[in-house]
C-alpha cells in the first residue's frame, strides 16, 4: 500500500501537488479508490485522495444546477437530488462491482474524471455533457477554474470537457458543478426475446428513429440476460433486447403502444412495469452481469450499427460474450482467458470498423504489458502528449495510467 | 467600439504582400484567392460591424488538402490566419488583422454522409446550420442547435463558438451534438478525431476544439448527431405584471419536473417592438412575456400545457394564450426570432450575451435598467429563461461617436454585472475581440495562462485568430 495523502481542502491539495511538481515525484490520484485497477498499473509511492473534499456547496433545483466538492460520494449527491425528484440524467455506470469493489463507492469527481455514463447517454448525453464548471489543481499545483454554474457558457476554452475523461492525468478536480434534471414520473420497458445481435440492433436503432424519446436501448446475450431478469419474465435462456420509455404516466401508455406498433416486425413484446424496469436498468448501471467472474472485460465504443459486426467478427476467433448498450454503440465484451485478453483481435477488428476499445478489467500483468486505452493515431498522440505537458510538465499526476509516457 | 487595441502588424509580411499572394495563387486556383480591394472588402468585418480591417487577402479553399497546403504555407511565411464561416459573429470572431489572410470555408459545404440508423450526418463545415436540418427534415430528423442566425451561419462558425440557440435547454448546444471532426492544424497536419461512435477515445479533444474560436485549427469536416423530431410542438404565451412574477413562474415550471423545449422571456420594450414588427398578438399591457413551448403528440401537448397553466396560476398570468394553429405558432416564434431585426429597424443596438442564474433575473433587470439610465441609453431585454442566457439590446446612435463610446462602456458594465451575480460574459456568441479585455473579470491570470498554454499546444506560433479571446497584455510580446 502506498503512502496516502488526504488533504482537507483545495488549498492543501494544491500544496501537495505543488510539492510533488517541485520534487518531480509522481502522485497517484484517486477519490474513493474503487477504480484504481482501471488503466495501466502505476508504480508510485504516494497517493493523493480527494475523499476529504466533501459536501454539496450549491444546489438550486429550480435552476437545475448542483455543485459539490470532488470527493463527495455520488450516493450523497443522488440522495440530495432524490429529495427534489431530480437526478443525474446521464445515469453514471458503477464500475466498482465488476472490479470486485462494493457498489456505490464512487466520488463525484471520479465520475467526471472517468466520464462514466449509462444507458441514457443516447438520449441526454454523457457525463461530460452535464459538467458545467470545475475547479481543479493542475500538475503545476495551480488552482484553475473553467465554466461556471450556468447552463450556457462559452467564455474561454472549454476545459470542463478537456478535463473530463482524463482519468486524473491532467489535473485533480477539487469541485464540480453539474446540470441536474427532473426524474421522470414513471418508466416502462419493452422487451424482445431471442433476437440475434444483428436483428436486435436493427430494432434498437429503429426505435431511436421514432419520436417517442426512448431512453434505454440494450441487448444482452442469454448468459447475461438471465442475471438481470428472473424466470417469471424470462422463462427460457435467451438473448434479451430492451427499450426503455420514461415520462409522465399519461404519456407512457400512449408511447409504449405506439413504439410497440412500430416494431411489430421484431416479434412479440414483453412489457416490464415501473418497478421491473427500474430493476433491469439498475442492473445495467451496476453491470451486475459482469460480477461473477474475473475474466477480462473490454469496453468497446463504435458506431451503433457496427456493434454486432464487431462482436460477430470477434466471436469467430475468441471465446466471448457481449452486452450492448447505446443501441449497439457500447459493448461490454467478456473474453475467455487468452494470453493477451484478445487484444490483438479486438484492435484488428476495430481498425476495420472504426471505434475504440479499453481493457477495463484484467489482472495487473496484462494491463502493464498491453495498451489498456486504445492506441492513438500519430496526430492525436502528439496533441495528447503536448496537452499533458501543458497541464503537468513534470508528469506527476497518474503518469502512464492512460498511455505509456503520458 | 472605438477603443480596440491591435498588435503591431508584421512589417515583413506587409512588405511582401504581392509575393505572398502569388504564392497562395500557386497553391489554389486564381479565383480562390481574393486579393483585389473590392473583393477583400467583403471580408473586412463580420456582424460586429463597428470594427473593420482589410486583410492581406481572402482564400476560399474547396478541399481539406487545400486548407492543409494554405496553412503550411502561411506557417512557413509567418502569415496570420483568420477562420471565417459566414461572417455572422456578433463578437468580432472573424475580424481580420492587416497582416492576416481570411480563410473562408464557405465553398466547402457538401454533405458527405447521412446515416439515419446511427443518427449522424457527416458534412463539410461550410454548410449552413439550417442546411443540415433541411437535408434530413423530410425524414423527420433535425440538427438540434438553432442559433438565431441559422439561415446564414455555418457549422464551422458554430463549432468555433460552441453556438447555442433557443432550444438548447432540452437538446444541448453544439458541443453536445458533435461526435467527430477533421481538423487541419497550422503545420498542415490533418487530424481526425472521433467518428460515429458516441464517445471519442482518450482526451476529449473534441470538447476542447469546439468553442476554441478558430484558434486551434481549421475544422473542415464534422460528424454531428441528428435527432428524430417530436410528433409536434406548440408554444403558449403568458404575460405578467412584473419580471419577478415571470421569473418565479419559470422556476416553478422547471421545479415541477417539466422541461419545456424552450422558455423565452421578453421585457416590455422588447414586446412592443416585436409586436409592432411581427403582429404575433403579444399582449401589450404587461411588463414581461413568456413564450413556453412543449413537444409531443396532440394529447401530450394538451396535457403539458394544462399542467403549465396550473403551475402559472399563483403568478397571476395575464392573457394566457395557447397557439391554436401552425400559423399562430409560426407568428409567435417569428416575433421572437426576428427580435434583433425588429429592434434594428428603430435603432442601432449593441447585443449583449451574458448568462445569469435564473433566480437573479429580477435584480439583474433592475440593475441593467439603472446602468443604462446612467449612460442615458434605452435597453430591451430578451432572455433564454430556461438556460439563463440574457440578451440585453442596448440602443444607441451609431452616428454619434460619443454615444458609441457610452454604449460600449454600458455593455461592459452589464457583463460585469452578469459575472458578479454568478453568471458569465458570454453564453453563446463567444469572446472574440469584443469581450477579450473583460476576461479578467471572470478568470484569474492563472486560469487564462493555462488556457493560453492549450492554444500553444495546437498553434505554437499563435498564428490563428491571434488577437481574440485573451487580453492582449497577457500574450503580446
Amino acid at each position: 500500500m502506498s503512502d496516502l495523502i488526504r488533504p482537507k481542502d483545495e488549498s492543501e491539495l494544491a500544496a501537495v501537488v505543488a510539492e510533488a511538481n517541485a520534487a518531480k515525484t509522481p502522485l497517484e490520484v484517486c477519490g474513493a479508490g474503487s477504480k484504481r485497477n482501471v488503466g495501466r498499473p502505476l508504480q508510485i509511492a504516494s497517493s493523493v485522495t480527494t475523499e476529504r473534499l466533501r459536501g454539496v456547496t450549491l444546489y438550486e433545483p429550480n435552476e437545475l444546477v448542483l455543485s459539490a466538492r470532488a470527493g463527495t460520494p455520488l450516493k450523497d449527491i443522488e440522495a440530495a437530488l432524490a429529495k427534489n425528484n431530480q437526478q443525474l440524467a446521464f445515469e453514471p455506470v458503477d464500475l466498482g462491482p465488476m472490479l470486485g469493489e462494493e457498489e456505490n463507492q464512487a466520488t463525484i469527481g471520479a465520475v467526471f474524471a472517468a466520464n462514466l455514463s449509462g444507458a441514457r447517454r443516447i438520449q441526454v448525453g454523457s457525463a461530460r455533457d452535464h459538467l458545467l464548471g470545475i475547479r481543479a489543481v493542475t500538475g503545476r499545483g495551480e488552482i484553475i477554474k473553467s465554466g461556471g454554474r450556468v447552463m450556457k457558457n462559452v467564455t474561454g476554452y472549454d476545459l470542463c470537457r478537456g478535463i473530463a475523461g482524463s482519468w486524473g492525468t491532467l489535473s485533480v478536480m477539487s469541485e464540480v458543478t453539474m446540470k441536474v434534471l427532473p426524474k421522470p414520473e414513471a418508466e416502462r420497458t419493452l422487451l424482445f426475446i431471442g433476437l440475434t445481435d444483428e436483428v436486435a440492433i436493427d430494432a434498437l436503432c429503429r426505435a431511436l428513429g421514432t419520436p417517442f424519446e426512448v431512453s434505454g436501448t440494450a441487448h444482452l446475450h442469454a448468459e447475461y440476460a438471465r442475471r438481470l431478469l428472473d424466470t417469471e419474465i424470462l422463462r427460457r435462456p435467451a438473448a434479451v433486447t430492451a427499450l426503455r420509455l420514461e415520462n409522465f404516466e399519461e404519456s407512457l401508455n400512449y408511447r409504449a403502444d405506439r413504439l410497440a406498433e412500430s416494431l411489430t416486425a421484431f416479434g412479440k413484446v414483453v412489457e416490464l412495469d415501473d418497478q421491473q424496469s427500474g430493476d433491469f436498468w439498475n442492473g445495467m448501471r451496476t453491470l451486475s452481469f459482469l460480477t461473477d467472474s474475473d475474466d477480462p472485460v473490454w469496453r468497446i465504443s463504435t458506431a451503433p450499427t457496427d456493434g454486432s459486426k464487431v462482436v460477430s467478427a470477434l466471436s469467430k476467433r475468441l471465446d466471448c460474450r457481449a452486452a450492448y448498450d447505446w443501441s449497439g454503440g457500447l459493448i461490454w465484451l467478456q473474453t475467455g482467458p487468452t494470453a493477451d485478453a484478445g487484444a490483438t483481435e479486438v484492435r484488428r477488428v476495430l481498425s476495420e470498423t472504426g471505434g475504440h476499445a479499453t481493457l477495463i478489467r484484467a489482472d495487473a500483468s496484462l494491463r502493464s504489458s498491453l495498451d489498456v486505452f486504445h492506441p492513438m493515431s500519430s496526430g492525436v498522440a502528439a496533441l495528447t502528449r503536448k496537452l499533458k505537458q501543458s497541464f503537468d510538465p513534470a508528469g506527476v499526476l497518474n503518469p502512464g495510467r492512460m498511455y505509456a509516457g503520458i | 467600439m472605438t477603443s480596440l487595441a491591435i498588435l503591431e502588424p508584421n512589417a515583413e509580411v506587409l512588405n511582401h504582400r504581392d509575393r505572398l499572394i502569388r504564392g497562395l495563387r500557386d497553391l489554389l486556383s486564381t479565383d480562390r484567392v481574393v486579393a483585389d480591394e473590392d473583393g477583400r472588402r467583403a471580408f473586412e468585418t463580420d456582424a460586429l460591424t463597428a470594427y473593420k480591417q482589410m486583410p492581406l487577402a481572402a482564400v476560399l479553399p474547396t478541399t481539406t488538402e487545400e486548407v492543409s497546403r494554405v496553412l503550411r504555407y502561411c506557417k512557413a511565411n509567418d502569415i496570420k490566419v483568420i477562420a471565417r464561416g459566414a461572417g455572422t459573429s456578433l463578437c468580432g470572431g472573424a475580424l481580420p488583422s492587416e497582416d492576416s489572410i481570411v480563410l473562408g470555408v464557405s465553398k466547402m459545404n457538401r454533405v458527405l454522409d447521412i446515416d439515419y440508423m446511427n443518427r449522424t450526418a457527416t458534412v463539410q463545415t461550410g454548410i449552413t446550420n439550417i442546411g443540415i436540418s433541411n437535408i434530413v427534415s423530410p425524414n423527420g430528423f433535425f440538427y438540434a442547435p438553432d442559433p438565431s442566425s441559422q439561415l446564414a451561419c455555418t457549422l464551422a462558425g458554430n463549432l468555433g463558438m460552441n453556438s447555442g440557440g433557443a432550444h438548447c435547454l432540452k437538446y444541448g448546444v453544439t458541443t453536445n451534438n458533435v461526435l467527430g471532426l477533421k481538423i487541419v492544424l497550422m503545420d498542415g497536419e490533418i487530424v481526425e478525431i472521433g467518428g460515429k461512435e458516441l464517445d471519442a477515445a482518450g482526451y476529449d479533444l473534441l470538447g476542447l476544439i469546439i468553442g476554441s474560436e478558430g484558434q486551434f485549427g481549421i475544422v473542415t469536416e464534422a460528424t454531428v448527431r441528428i435527432l428524430r423530431a417530436a410528433e409536434g410542438a406548440r408554444p403558449m404565451l403568458m404575460g405578467f405584471n412584473s419580471s419577478e412574477a415571470a421569473g418565479a413562474c419559470v422556476a416553478a415550471i422547471i421545479g415541477s419536473g417539466i422541461i419545456p423545449v424552450a422558455i423565452e422571456f421578453m421585457d416590455k420594450p422588447a414586446i412592443h417592438v416585436c409586436e409592432e414588427f411581427a403582429k404575433a398578438g403579444y399582449p401589450l399591457d404587461v411588463e414581461a412575456l413568456l413564450i413556453v413551448e412543449v413537444e409531443g403528440s396532440e394529447e401530450e401537448i394538451e396535457s403539458l400545457l394544462g399542467r403549465i397553466s396550473d403551475i402559472a396560476k399563483p403568478f397571476k398570468p395575464k392573457g394566457i394564450r395557447v397557439s391554436q394553429s401552425e400559423a399562430e405558432s409560426k407568428a409567435i416564434w417569428l416575433g421572437r426570432k426576428s427580435a434583433f431585426g425588429a429592434i434594428g429597424r428603430i435603432s442601432d443596438y449593441y447585443c449583449m450575451d451574458g448568462t445569469i442564474p435564473l433566480g437573479k433575473l429580477p435584480e439583474v433587470l433592475v440593475e441593467i435598467g439603472e446602468i443604462c439610465a446612467r449612460y442615458k441609453l434605452n435597453v430591451a431585454n430578451i432572455f433564454h429563461a430556461g438556460d439563463g442566457n440574457l440578451h440585453p439590446l442596448i440602443l444607441y446612435n451609431a452616428n454619434d461617436p460619443a454615444e458609441v463610446e457610452r454604449a460600449e462602456k454600458c455593455g461592459a458594465e452589464v457583463l460585469e454585472l452578469c459575472v458578479k451575480v454568478g453568471g458569465c460574459l458570454t453564453g453563446e456568441h463567444g469572446v472574440g475581440v469584443e469581450k477579450r479585455e473583460l476576461m479578467l473579470t471572470q478568470f484569474s491570470k492563472t486560469d487564462l495562462e493555462q488556457q493560453m498554454r492549450i492554444k500553444t499546444v495546437f498553434d505554437p506560433d499563435w498564428l490563428l485568430n491571434r488577437e481574440k479571446v485573451f487580453p492582449l497584455e497577457l500574450h503580446a510580446p
